[in-house]
Formats: structure tokens, sequence, C-alpha cells
């Protein structure tokens, strides 16, 4: 099972975080600096895993930005390769060629997205038009619900309640 | 109110805002963020939703990225997660499985809410709701929501209904009893055409099975048929793990399953695929030779690949398959010591663990030596790795492996003497250890440690003063082996050894002690012997030297005892102390002058050398004397009381006078007592010797101390200013009569001790060493081996590989010119004792009721089996059930006939491949025509009828797989 997922850019700046393994607040950033630390460290032509704390961080570079998930010793390490280059493909789709700025100004929508492709520690979700087409259905979900919130009318009502 | 809640609407920044403010910030990120945090303060507050989610969402962002606290916004998720509207809602949703943990207090509010939203028609609403129960399930949650996530799990909306099955994982772990709601459900889904359940299936049994394999032994038919039908990836290496795990217990569902697994391994492009069955096979499937050697033709190919990730994977992949099949490793040694100098830490250490794994008796020594070399290469993390790896490998289970204890001595000496060695604990309680138990190894020991000793320039490195001190012990303990004490004796007092810590010096002085009473007691019972024969002094020309060197010596201890004026009480207050250690210096630089040229000969004490050495540690020992150490003073008052005797008891030997007289056979004796307290053998002891000894007869061992105090209220524990060092010029401890005394009754004690021992070994020479005649080992040991000549510069890989080549191929066992010596071992009561691993009683609960649920079934499936047909092998499963199960089944029994409604099942059950094609079929009919309300029981029953047919008319194969 994948007990996190981090986002790290080259510059050791965090992008996005996700737990699946209860990692109190504290431990959390001591995580993240550990691994920024091993990751970044790495030079371009080695593998793809670090050992870290008994677990595994299997990490993979696109750009700038590496993309870091942490398994169990006995996990796959070349199924979660696959599983984060899903995630990127899907990223991608959804964005039109994604690129790091992409992910830091929606980063909420990377994150719903990570959450249509994993849950629970498991991949639940391998085809990228299925995750495509459900988040394009919770968009439009929010769309709706704006245009109603947006409305000068609504604001107004709302306002001298 | 409304006024500033409708400006907050419209003036409010977003999420886009904060980020885009964030990134052109002046004023330092951590102040914006203050500032950032301030303002979502306020905006969290207000009565509009909108708003609130939006200063919710910020904070989630700033807690993901910028690790701001965001537990006190709690309940404003909450608030958020009850919103009609879906973003809000999402939101809410999002802070809540970011935030929440089991002791966040408003958990207890969102039952509800949680309940509303999964029952929700809409399935993003329900999706969210899943999402957030799969992160933060408590067991209260778990326990209320069961019935909700039960009801999803037959959902007709796949998207639902896949995110539920991942839920139970977490249901199930906090909530054990809900297995006995929703377990059939589950079980039912891995016969789901949906390939997302079935892989969301799949993956949840991998982790339950994970945890506690021998639970779902029974749904091994069902695993089977994915393995054979399934041509999805995701959801093959799930199955496989399970297998992987599941193979072990059951060798006939291991037999049946290599066949299928060999079959994906030829077949899949899919490296991931590919590796994930080589792991299985190594790992599980190790007894199938044709599987293995398939395997291990694949790793090789992975090994060959330039990719470093597969490389990675193959190196691991061999180094699971090494301890049982070794040629594996032999066949691809090349690339494994390649790897050694490979530019990626991690290949190197998993080839390291490789190296280290084709280690045994008849390489040992050359694969050391190459692998030292290597350290000396590495950068200093890589290094130490290798020297550990080398020492745990030759340590292990009482140094198996090391044939000849020479070599291994001098190895560990090299080791030590590399530049980047941090292994200095470890090496210390070896050289110790072997010291201990390998008798013939102890010559070899003194000579490494005597030039460890005498090298001042190891000294200066903290890493190596651990093991100087097991140098020094090794030097005092096992001095009789040693060409020359005097020269271990000097090297123990040389003055850079001040540089030392306080808890090696105290070593270094007591194993001075030993040397001095070692060398005195030799020379003592010599001269008695000498005596007794030959009266006469030898050698005229060693005479006049003899004179020279003792004039040398009245003088210095002529200046010594002047010097000793200064320590009366009367002078205290003047400061001596660096004056001595001044003269210390000199002397003991005039002392290694004489000592170079007094010829010491083999077994030789002659009487000036005894002197010189008294001197000499006299000189060294004074300005210790006045150490603010206890330890170190203890020890120096003994040695110096020790001295103090030697020379007021011994006139003949400090004046010059050949016969000793009849009065100093009385400190002969003392000298002996001592020497023979010294030359007690010290042995290994066991970690368990303490739990082995039984408690006596009489003895009550209380558990309540309480009334200790009463014993030890009269008792005055000493007072701290009893061992004060502030006034180390204590008149009692610097008189040499107290000293005198002082060391007399310690010697008494010593003596008293030894005796003491020596009883208590007799009554319970069981917790001893087979004690041996303390025979003389002559000091012309063979040479150990010399590493450093010859291979100094071999550094190529291609040196190392053919090395290694050579010792690896060559079977036959080398001839070694002597044989191996006795290594001590105390039998079974020195392995440290297992821990048995506390298994969580969690899941304890949990495999307890998936074995309810399952063995349920298969007591039915058993009894019927027996009913069916007399003549059945017995069930693997009936060991396992208890009686209970049983009798339950017997229950069932009549009901379970009566079930028997789908025929086609019993195809089913056929192993013969060329059925799996009709299976399919069938399978495939079956699912359409699966009604929903048929139970899962009944229909496990009926699986169970079938086998029971099937077995009835296949005795041979009694395989639960059917």
């Amino acid at each position: 099972m994948i007990h996190f997922v981090l986002l790290i850019s080259r510059q050791g700046k965090v992008r996005l975080t996700k737990w699946y393994s209860a990692y109190p607040q504290k431990e959390r950033t001591k995580v993240i600096r550990e691994i920024s630390g091993e990751v970044l460290a790495r030079g371009p032509k080695l593998c793809n895993f670090v050992e870290w704390r008994g677990l595994k961080v299997v990490y993979r570079r696109y750009a700038s930005l590496y993309f870091c998930m942490c398994i169990n010793q006995g996990d796959n390490e070349l199924e979660v390769l696959e599983i984060i280059h899903h995630y990127v493909e899907t990223l991608d789709r959804y964005f039109g060629s994604v690129c790091e700025l992409d992910l830091i100004f929606n980063f909420h929508k990377a994150y719903y997205i990570l959450d249509e492709l994993l849950l629970a520690g498991e991949l639940q979700e391998s085809s990228k038009k299925t995750v495509a087409r459900l988040i394009a259905g919770q968009d439009a979900l929010v769309e709706t619900a704006k245009e109603e919130a947006n409305s000068i009318s609504s604001i107004i009502a709302q306002a001298s309640k | 109110m409304a006024g500033p809640s409708m400006m907050e609407t419209l003036f409010q920044r977003t999420l886009e805002d904060l980020i885009k403010g964030m990134r052109l910030q002046l004023i330092g990120e951590s102040a914006f963020i203050s500032k950032a945090v301030e303002e979502i303060r306020r905006e969290i507050k207000s009565t509009d939703l909108h708003t609130k989610s939006i200063a919710l969402q910020k904070l989630t962002y700033l807690n993901s990225l910028h690790d701001v606290d965001m537990s006190w916004a709690a309940f404003h998720a909450v608030e958020c997660m009850s919103s009609s509207r879906f973003a809000d809602k999402r939101i809410g949703y999002v802070a809540a499985s970011q935030s929440f943990n089991e002791s966040t207090p408003v958990l207890l509010l969102i039952t509800n809410q949680l309940r509303k939203d999964l029952t929700s028609v809409n399935e993003h609403e329900a999706s969210l709701a899943l999402e957030c129960l799969a992160k933060i399930g408590t067991v209260d949650l778990a326990r209320d929501l069961t019935p909700e996530v039960f009801t999803l799990l037959s959902s007709s909306k796949v998207f639902v209904r896949k995110k539920s099955i991942g839920v139970t994982m977490r249901v199930f772990e906090k909530y054990p009893d809900a297995v006995r709601v929703c377990f059939k459900r589950l079980v039912e889904n891995l016969e789901s055409s949906d390939p997302q359940s079935l892989s969301a299936t799949v993956g949840v049994f991998c982790e339950l099975a994970a945890k506690d394999p021998l639970s779902y032994l029974p749904l091994a038919p069902e695993f089977y048929r994915i393995l054979v039908d399934s041509k999805n990836n995701w959801v093959l290496i799930k199955v496989l793990k399970i297998f992987a795990r599941l193979a072990p217990l059951e060798p006939r569902l291991a037999k049946k399953v290599t066949e299928p697994i060999c079959e994906h391994m030829r077949r899949t492009g899919a490296k991931s695929l590919m590796f994930e069955c080589v792991r299985t096979v190594v790992g599980s499937l190790s007894e199938y030779e044709s599987a293995v050697k398939l395997a291990v033709v694949k790793i090789r190919e992975l090994l060959l690949e330039d990719d470093p990730n597969l490389k990675y994977l193959g190196l691991h992949a061999l180094s699971i398959v090494a301890p049982k099949h070794s040629w594996a490793v032999l066949e691809n040694k090349e690339v494994v010591i390649k790897s050694l100098s490979d530019e990626d830490a991690n290949i190197k250490l998993e080839s390291l663990r490789l190296v280290m794994a084709m280690v045994s008796e008849s390489n040992i020594i050359e694969i050391s030596r190459v692998l030292v070399h290597y350290a000396l290469k590495s950068d200093p993390e890589f290094c130490n790795e290798i020297l550990g790896s080398i020492l745990s490998t030759c340590s292990r289970n009482f140094y198996e492996i090391v044939m000849d204890f020479d070599w291994y001595v001098s190895l560990l000496g090299e080791m030590s003497r590399t530049p980047h060695c941090q292994k200095s604990e470890e090496i210390e309680f070896q050289l110790i250890d072997v010291g201990m138990r390998v008798r013939d190894a102890r010559p070899e020991l003194v000579r490494l440690a005597r030039s460890l000793l005498i090298d001042p320039a190891l000294l200066g490195n903290p890493f190596l003063h651990r093991i100087l001190s097991a140098a020094a012990w090794v030097s005092g303990e096992y001095v009789e082996f040693s060409l020359n004490p005097f020269e271990l004796a000097e090297a123990l007092i040389q003055p850079r050894a001040s540089l030392l810590p306080t808890s090696i010096r105290v070593v270094y002085l007591q194993s001075v002690f030993k040397i001095l009473i070692f060398c005195v007691n030799s020379y003592l019972s010599q001269t008695e012997t000498l005596a007794d024969l030959e009266p006469e002094v030898p050698d005229s020309i060693s005479q006049r030297e003899n004179s020279e060197a003792s004039d040398l010596a009245s003088v210095r201890a002529l200046f010594e005892r002047e010097h000793d004026e200064a320590f009366n009480p009367g002078v205290l207050d003047r400061p001596s102390t660096d004056n001595s250690i001044e003269d210390i210096g000199n002397a003991a630089d005039g002392d290694g002058q004489t000592s170079t040229f007094v010829s010491f000969r083999k077994n030789g004490f002659t009487r000036e050398s005894i002197v010189n050495l008294v001197n000499l540690v006299e000189v060294a020992m004074r300005p210790l004397s006045v150490s603010l150490e206890v330890e170190m003073l203890e020890r120096t008052c003994n040695i110096l009381g020790l001295i103090e005797v030697l020379k007021r008891e011994l006139p003949a030997v400090f004046q010059n006078e050949k016969v000793l007289e009849k009065e100093e056979l009385e400190v002969l004796k003392l000298i002996k007592l001592m020497n023979d307290a010294f030359s007690e053998e010290l042995g290994p002891v066991s970690t368990s010797a303490q739990e082995r000894v039984p408690i006596p007869d009489g003895l009550v061992l209380k558990d309540n101390l309480a009334d200790l105090d009463e014993v030890m209220g009269d008792v005055k524990l000493p007072s701290s200013s009893s061992f004060s060092l502030e006034s180390p010029y204590n008149g009692q401890r610097m008189d040499p009569a107290s000293c005198n005394v002082q060391s007399k009754e310690d010697s008494e004690a010593s003596s008293e001790s030894t005796s003491l021992l020596a009883e208590h070994r007799k009554r319970h020479g069981l917790y001893y060493l087979p004690s041996e005649g303390n025979g003389t080992i002559s000091n012309d040991y063979p040479p150990a081996n010399d590493l450093k000549s010859g291979d100094t510069n071999q550094d190529d890989t291609e040196d190392f590989v053919k090395l290694t080549a050579q010792s690896l191929v060559s079977k036959k066992k080398p001839n070694y010119a002597k044989p191996r010596p006795v290594v001590v071992k105390l039998d079974e009561g020195e392995s440290v004792p297992v821990v048995l691993k506390k298994r969580d009683s969690r899941d304890d609960l949990l495999s307890g009721a998936v074995r309810d649920i399952l063995l349920g079934d298969d007591a039915v499936k058993l009894s019927s089996s027996i009913k069916g047909k007399e003549k059945v092998n017995a069930d693997p499963l009936d060991s396992k059930e208890n009686m209970h199960d049983m009798e339950n089944s017997s229950h069932r029994k009549s009901s379970s006939r009566r079930s028997k409604q789908r025929p086609h099942r019993k195809e089913r059950g056929q192993t013969n491949p060329e059925k799996l094609g009709v299976e399919k079929e069938e399978h495939g009919g079956k699912v359409k025509s699966k009604s929903s309300h048929r139970h899962g029981r009944q229909k496990s029953r009926q699986k169970a009828e079938g086998s029971s047919d099937i077995i009835a008319e296949t005795p041979v194969i009694p395989d639960f797989l059917l």
C-alpha cells in the first residue's frame, strides 16, 4: 500500500502532499525534509528507489518536479512507477500538457484527481478516461453551484438577510 | 453583521489569489503566511458558507504545503461538509480527511453527515464520503456506518462500488465485526465483471492477506481463477502477491500455481508483472526447480539491462534467491561484482549484500581481502557498510565461517586501520569475544594489540578509542603470550595515552597492573629455579649493563624519592602536577632508550628489566595518583601500592643482591596469588545464564522491597565526601603505608575470591566452561597471513572478478595447515531470546472473524465431503478447525445438501487446463444469471457441494483449489 504521496520541486518546495497512513503534523514535516533530502540529492542516472526507514520511496522526475510515493518493502516498485506515470498522464490530459505552474495554481485540482486515482493507498482507477470523466462531472457540479452563488442577486439577498 | 459579511464575500481572496500573492510577496514567506492565517481566521467565522469554504480551502492549502496548523478549524470543516452545495462540501471533506485524526473531538458530529452522503443519490457525494471514511475512519465510525458500506458494496454504480470496496479495508481494520456483515459481498466482487471493482477487491485482499494469510486460504480457488483468466496487469500483480503469501502455507497450492505463474512470466511484456512473477517464484516457490531456473533467466535479463531500476530489482531478486540457490548468484557473479563500483549507492549496497551472501568458509579470506581494499577506496559511508557487513558475516553463528583465526584477527586489525572506520564498537566486541572464545587466537591477538597500542598516531583518532580499549584489555589478559611484556607496559603508559577518555584509560591502567604482576611473578619464579640450579648470574657482560642500568634506576629512584616529598601532606598547596608531567615525559623517554638496548631474551626476565619496568610504571603513575576520576585514582593507587610492597619486601631485587632471603618468600607467595587470580580464565557468559540459576530452596524473593528501608535505616550510605575529589591530596590515600595495606587487602580479597570462584565452579560446573590446564603455548607461532603483500595495488574490478571467480568456483575445501581452532560456544543459551512479535489484538479479531466466516463454509465442505465419500484424503484445513466448527457444520449439513442447484459449478472445479475455456464461458453465463437476492453463504455451500462431488469423482487430487 502507498503510505504517502509527495510532489517536490527541484528547489525543494513541496507542491502536494497526501497521507494515507497516519502521520502526525510534526512527523509530516520531518518526513518531507528527510525524503526531499534523499531524493533531490540523487543524480539523474540512478535508480528510482530509495530505502527509507524500512520502507521504500519510489520517485520519478518529470521536468522540475519529483513525484514520490512511499510503499512497503514487499510492494512492486515498477507498479508504483507506473502509477506515478499514470497520474502524470491523467494530469496531462486534464490540464493539457501539464507544467509545474499548473499544479501550483491548481493545487486543489491535482488533489481531486489524485483522490480519484488512489483510495486508502491503493490504485482504484486505472483508466485515464474514466478519471477525466469523473473530474469533469464534479467540475460541472461546482460550476453550476458557483453560478448560483455568484449572481449578484443572491449575494444581495444574503447580505440583506 | 451584514455589511462585513458582504464585503468579505465580495473582496475575499480566493485560493488562487493566495497562491499568486505568495509568489509575489515581499515581506517574507512566514510573515505572509501568518498574515494570511489571520485573514482566514476572520473569514472562516463568516455565516456565509461560501466565504467559509474558501477560507477553509486556503487553510487546507497552507496546511498541506506550509505546515500551518489547522486542527482549530475542525468544526468549520464539519460545517462545510454539511453544505448542500457540492463545491463547499468537497472542500469540507478534503479538509477533514487531511486534518482529522483519532483524537479530533468533532468526529462525533460527522457520523450522520457521512451516513447521509453515503446514501445520497449523487454518486459524487457518496464518493466524497467514502474517500473521507477511508482516511479518517475510527472504530465508532466504522461500526456505525457498516450497514451503509454494505449497501454500497452491491451498488449498481461501478464508480461508487469500487470505492466502497476500498473502504472496507479501513472498516475491517477498525471494526473487525464488520467482516461478518460485508465479507460475503466482498467475495462476490471477486467475480465481478467490472475490472475496476475486481482490481479494488483484489487490492483489499492483498492487504488483508499480508496481515494474516492463513485466514484467506479457503479463497484460493477464486484467486486461482483470476490468476488464470485475468488480463489486467494491475490485478495480476496483486493476485501474485496474495499467492506469494498463501503458497508457503499449502504445498499443493504452490504446486498448482507454479505453472500459471511461469506462463505469465514467459508471456508478459510488462516488466512489472514479470518482476512480480520472479519475486513470487524466488520468494515463495523456491522448491520448484524449473520455475526457479526460469526466474533466474529472467533475473539475468534484468541485470543486463541498462536501466538502473531493473538492475537494482534484479540484484534484489537475486538476494532473495541466494540463500536457497546459491548457483543463481554464481551464474551472475560478474554483474554482481561489477555493480560494487556502480555509481548508484543503492545498487552498490544491494550488490554488497549479495557478495556477502556468496561468502563461504572457502572464499571468505579472498572476499574479505578484496572488500577491505574496496573499502579503502570508497566513500566513508559505503566503506562502513562494507566493514559492517564483513564483521557481521564473519561473526555470524560464533564465527562459523572463519577457519583461520590468525587471519581473522589480523583482518580486524586491518579494518581498524581503515581511514574511515567507524565500526570500532563492533571491532572492540569481536576482539574481546574472539579472545575469550578461541584459545588459539590469543597469541595473534596479543600481537595485534601490541601493534595497535605502540602506535601513538592511533591515539589521536577518537573513532579508534574503543578498539584501543579492547587491545589494552587483550594485552593485559593474555600477556603470557606476549613476546615482550615490557614493551606492552610502556605502550600502555605512554604520555599520549592521556588523550584517551577516562573510561578507556582505566582499562589501560588495569592492564598495566596485570602486566606488572605477570612480569614480577615470572621473574621471581624464574629466579627461584635459577637459585636452585645455578646461583651464578650467567653473563658477565649483561651484568655490567645491569649495574649501569640499575645505577640509572637508583638515581631515578632517588629523584623519585625527593619528588615524593612534595606529596607529603605538609606542602599540599604546591602546584606540582605540571612539573611532574614533564618529568614523566623525560623519564619515559629515557626509559625508552634504556629498554631498547636492554636485550630482551625470550622468556627471560632479567633483574634489571624488572627494576626498569617497576620504576617506569611508578614514574608514570605518580601524576595519575592525583587524578580527579575515582576509577583512575583507585587503580593507580593499586599499582603504586603494589610497587611499594615490591620495593620494601624485595630488597634483594632492588638492591642488587643475588640470593633471595627466606622472609621474602612471603611476598613471593603474595605475587603468585595475585598472578593466579589474574590468570583465571574469563569465558564468554551466556545471556541467559542468570535465568538458569535455580532459586535455592529456602530463598524467598520478595516482589516488594519496601522493608528494605527498615533494614537499611541504620546503615549509613557512604557519604560522597569520603570520595571527595576536591582534596586529592588526601593524606591517608597518599600515605604509602596505607596504600600498602590496601593493596595487601586487595590481594587477599582477590585470592579469596579466586578460591570462592573455584568452589563455585566446582559446585555449578554447568555454568562454566570446562577448565583446561593452562597449557603454555610456544611463542614461535606461525606468522599470520601477510595481507599487505602482493595486492596492494590491485584495484581493478577485473582482478576482483578473477579472484572471487577462482575462489567461488573452487568447490574443494581448502587445505589448512592446521585444523580449525575450537570456538567456545555455550549451546542454546547464547542465542538472543526471540521475542515473539505480539500481534495486534485488532488483527486477531479481524482474522478471527474472517475465519469464522470462511471456515464456517469450509466446515460444510468438509463434512459434506466426508459424508459424500468415504475415502477422502483429509482436508488440510481440518487441523485448523475446532470442534465448534464441526458441530456447526453438521447442523447445516442437511440444508446444504438441499441447496444444490447449479450443476455447472462442478465443472468450475476441474483442474485440467483444457477445461478452463469452458469454465470461462460458463462463468460469463453465470454472472448474467446471478440474481441479486442470492446470498453468499448459500453460494459457497453450493461450491462446497460441487467440490465434494468432484472429490468423489477424482479422489487422486483432493485439492481445495477445486
